[in-house]
């Protein structure tokens, strides 16, 4: 390597003002090292170079025209940014690592992508992920399986796992993901990076290939709460593009916070390392002056069941679209778990079954949205794993879809009930594997999660760190 | 035996909006170039989302409320899952079980009433176009006119004569012309029609809500004659099946027009399952009575309204008023014409008269120059002053009671004897001239 890559949007920015190195540097060194450990790690489907330099060479133009003024009317000038292969962008091949779009390019660019380009940031590329974001490890891509960046034997979390594995190797400083059902939250916790799920409605879902679009949600990666933020404040916002968009203005508060133990997230099957991780941010929390009380939600216990009859019955409806005559391949081309939700989704969608499964999933997801809503009477955040155990092996659970359904079981309650969360590192296994937490919080409180997250990193003296290669 | 035929109605209507129901697309698709008015959205590409048309929720309100509908305070749209080539995303956004407009009704000229189940909005699809090219036989798909703002309207089992169904479907297209929300253009396919009909025998009492135990659906009928004949040809089918003892398959039958019979198109054995659920990218609508209410204050006047107004107000035969009230630029014009004809002694009758059997309307832009012509048409020769005079005084004589009302304050009987004096003079009094002199010598004789 001939230079540090920064990790963060202000030291990109400092380095970049203070001519250590120009943009086009940058792309040169982030294309580098994913020439040199991609091949391995498999976190991109698609670079793009050309268009990375294109960018590269109109940032470098405004810098020395504007200086630092080319900052404030572009926040991301020059910040690398990596797109999870759901997102459309214009003239770039978009997959959904599904061979069933093998050859798909878009002529148009979702709302997210043109939102974070015309903010300045750079897209390098299309990160790989579990096809048509089904999935928890990232194992069910038909482009190859992404490997964990920390070791290489290990998931990096899915479905989002090129956007937690590319952010782990220093492929790029941002990226993005979707988050249905922990898709966000779980390669960043995974990769030990920071991941927001936000609140259903906050952000633009317009050009992001649906999953289940009633829990879908864009999110931003990156790896600090303070850049995570920043992307959220680009990509937020309403869209003539998409009905479901609320215009909101974001609130905090600046004390006496009060966060919720909800005793469900804590029972069995939490592996040990986490529960003591969870422990010691809990203990930092408290010195910092912040409350806890126990809470209790009784209903989460249904969640990943209600989650598996309303995902499916969504999905068997979005991929609907895909149906042989365009795009240059049949539904023949969807892999195992694709055919495993549409059939699933068919089924309880069907007349006779509807009213015993959808509707009446539909009813336990008011009552888990209700509940959720009178804990946060009470509290102002809620926090709970982001996974029962820290990242497993490649494989060990590929053969068991219930067993890798259950990776899942801490993540559906935030989707289910629209609420957003935040995926933060706070330390590694003794292994040296990524441990981390959420925070949950009510509808449209991101920036009281985003203090919450900034004041434990400033306590712990947070450095991001990057996998060794 | 005798069988009493049961006949529902399905009508969809293609909304005249300027965009399309989920998309900025231009709606308008006649005679476009294929595939030229496309997005993302309308050709449902992977990512795109609906953003639903607030002008095309509006329309569907307003006719619900033109056939005196429930507006459902809360409804949505729902996906309605099936594969055909025409179809992009794999599923037609519509409307299920909870439609814009519900409990509607409407009441035919013979005093009969029918009720309108449901009025729904959902987006219309592609079209599929087969053509040679190169030798080769091949399906084409033009996307135009996908996602256009579409309206089904449902009726009840209701009518029992094909030309009452005839004359609903004709002031279903005069309503929606007047409502503007819509050219209802069955050779432009703005309006199409479909029928379901049963027979039912005199087992059945149909004054009880009790309806046969079947259905035959008729689909693919492009005109209102079309309609007619391809009822009476099925009313003729089933009632042979009947007679002969074999039950009627349920299904759907397409009319031939040349044979003018109807054939089977798909048993009920294929009826599809839908898979119907809320659609998850566009948010349930939540009306409120103020915003229902405003919509019913735009509504223009019925044409059933109308028609009763021109017979009870302007005295119209009702023939005369069907005739004007059907087109509702012309009724507008006919009413302008009758206002300034009001001020030239130029009556109702006389101008309905020459629009509808002399078409005079046709020559004249406006109603102004129409009113004129018909001013020149009708211009009198107007008795003397002399004539006037010696009519007036005779009357003054023979109306003793009358001139005493007047004697005693009764100001009214003066048109009664304004009538009287025109009686003498066969109308061709200059009404200016009678009633002035007329006022002038009754004052002076009761003085
Ligand atoms: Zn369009």
């Amino acid at each position: 390597m001939t230079m540090d890559i920064p990790s963060t949007i202000n030291e990109t920015r400092y380095g970049l003002l203070s001519k250590k190195y120009k943009v086009v540097d940058l792309i040169n060194a982030y294309l580098a090292k994913i020439a040199r450990y991609d091949g391995e790690i498999n976190s991109f489907i698609t670079v793009c170079e050309e268009n990375a330099y294109k960018g590269a060479k109109k940032a470098d133009a405004l810098i020395s025209e504007l200086g630092e003024k080319a900052f404030q009317d572009y926040p991301l000038l020059g910040c690398v940014v990596a797109h999870k292969d759901v997102f459309i962008t214009e003239g770039i091949r978009t997959t959904a690592a599904s061979k069933v779009l093998d050859s798909y390019v878009p002529c148009y660019s979702a709302t997210a992508v043109k939102r974070l380009d015309d903010a300045g940031a750079i897209c390098i590329g299309k990160l790989n992920c579990d096809a048509w974001a089904h999935g928890s490890s990232g194992e069910n891509s038909q482009f190859g399986a992404t490997k964990n960046p920390w070791n290489l034997e290990y998931v990096p979390g899915g479905s989002s796992s090129g956007s937690g594995a590319a952010l782990a190797a220093d492929f790029c400083l941002l990226s993005t993901g979707t988050d249905t059902c922990g898709s966000v939250r779980l390669p960043s916790n995974y990769c030990g990076v920071v991941g927001l799920k936000p609140t259903y409605g906050a952000i633009s879902r317009y050009g992001v290939i649906a999953m289940a679009s009633s829990l879908d949600t864009v999110g931003p990666m990156a790896k600090t709460v303070e850049d995570v933020e920043m992307m959220f404040k680009v990509l937020s916002g309403p869209d003539a593009k998409d009905a479901t968009i609320a215009s909101v203005k974001y609130q905090s508060k600046s004390s006496s916070f009060k966060i919720g133990i909800p005793k469900e997230f804590f029972g069995e099957g939490l592996d040990d390392e986490v529960r003591n991780n969870l422990d010691s941010v809990i203990q930092i929390y408290k010195k910092l002056g912040v409350d806890f009380v126990d809470v209790s939600l009784p209903s989460t216990k249904y969640a990943i069941s209600v989650y598996y009859v309303i995902q499916p019955a969504e999905v068997s409806s979005n991929l609907a679209r895909y149906d042989g005559i365009r795009y240059g391949n049949s539904r023949d081309a969807f892999g195992d778990e694709a055919k495993r939700r549409i059939m699933l989704g068919t089924y309880v969608l069907s007349s006779g079954y509807y009213d015993a499964y959808y509707l009446k999933a539909m009813k336990v997801r008011t009552l888990i949205r209700k509940e959720v809503s009178v804990v946060f009477e009470k509290v102002d955040a809620v926090i709970a794993p982001v996974a029962p155990t820290p990242p497993f092996k490649i494989g060990a659970k590929a053969n068991d879809p219930l067993q890798m359904y259950l990776t899942d079981i801490y993540a559906a309650t935030a989707n289910l009930s629209g609420i957003p969360s935040i995926a933060i590192p706070s330390g590694f296994t003794k292994n040296g594997l990524p441990l981390g937490f959420q925070l949950m919080g009510p509808r449209f409180s991101e920036s009281l999660l985003f203090d919450l997250g900034k004041k434990y990193h400033k306590e712990i003296s947070y450095k991001p760190s990057v996998a060794k290669l | 035996m005798r069988y009493t035929p049961v006949i529902g109605l399905e009508v969809h209507i293609e909304l005249s909006t300027k965009s399309k129901m989920f998309c900025g697309c231009l709606a308008d698709h006649f005679a476009k170039k294929p595939n030229t008015q496309t997005c993302p959205i309308c050709l449902g590409l992977p990512g795109a989302l609906p953003f639903p048309n607030k002008l095309a929720i509006e329309d569907t309100i307003k006719l619900g409320l033109a056939f005196n509908c429930n507006i459902n305070r809360f409804s949505k749209f729902d996906r309605k899952h099936y594969f055909y080539p025409d179809l992009p995303k794999g599923y037609q956004i519509s409307q299920y079980d909870l439609p814009l407009c519900v409990n509607g009704q409407y009441v035919l000229s013979s005093g009969k009433k029918v009720g309108i189940s449901r009025i729904h909005l959902e987006e219309d699809t592609g079209k599929l176009i087969h053509q040679i090219v190169n030798g080769k036989r091949v399906s084409l798909i033009d996307f135009n006119r996908s996602g256009v703002a579409l309206v089904e309207m449902v009726t009840a089992p209701d009518f029992h004569d094909v030309s009452d169904a005839v004359e609903f479907l004709k002031e279903t297209q005069t309503i929606v012309r007047y409502l503007g929300v819509s050219g209802a253009d069955m050779e432009k396919g703005s309006m199409r029609l479909e029928a379901n009909l049963s027979l039912a025998d005199e087992s059945i009492d149909l004054s009880k809500g009790e309806l046969p135990n079947y259905k035959v659906e008729l689909k693919n009928i492009n005109s209102f004659r079309f309609l007619e004949k391809a009822v009476k040809a099925e009313i003729e089918r089933q009632s042979t099946l009947l007679e002969a003892g074999e039950a009627v398959l349920q299904e759907t039958r397409g009319y031939d027009e040349t044979k003018n019979t109807t054939f089977s198109q798909r048993s009920k054995e294929d009826a599809k399952d839908y898979r119907y659920f809320p659609e998850p990218d566009i948010p349930p609508l939540r009306f409120t009575d103020e915003e229902i209410e405003k919509i019913k204050s735009s509504l223009p006047e019925m044409p059933s309204d109308k028609r009763k107004r021109y017979v009870e107000v302007f005295g119209l035969p009702m023939n005369y008023a069907t005739i004007l009230a059907s087109d509702i630029t012309r009724a507008e014009y006919f009413e302008r014409a009758v206002f300034i004809g009001s001020k030239h002694n130029v009556g109702p009758k006389t101008v309905a008269d020459l629009m509808v059997n002399k078409y005079l309307d046709s020559e004249y832009d406006d109603p102004e120059s129409l009113v004129k012509k018909i001013v020149e048409l009708t211009k009198k020769e107007y008795a003397s002053a002399k004539e006037v005079q010696e009519a007036i005084e005779e009357v003054i004589r023979e109306q003793e009671k009358a001139v005493n009302d007047y004697r005693n304050g009764k100001g009214a009987v003066v048109g009664f004897l304004i009538g009287m004096t025109q009686k003498k003079l066969k109308g061709r009094g200059d009404p200016k001239m009678v009633m002035n002199r007329l006022i002038s010598y009754l004052n002076s004789v009761v003085k």
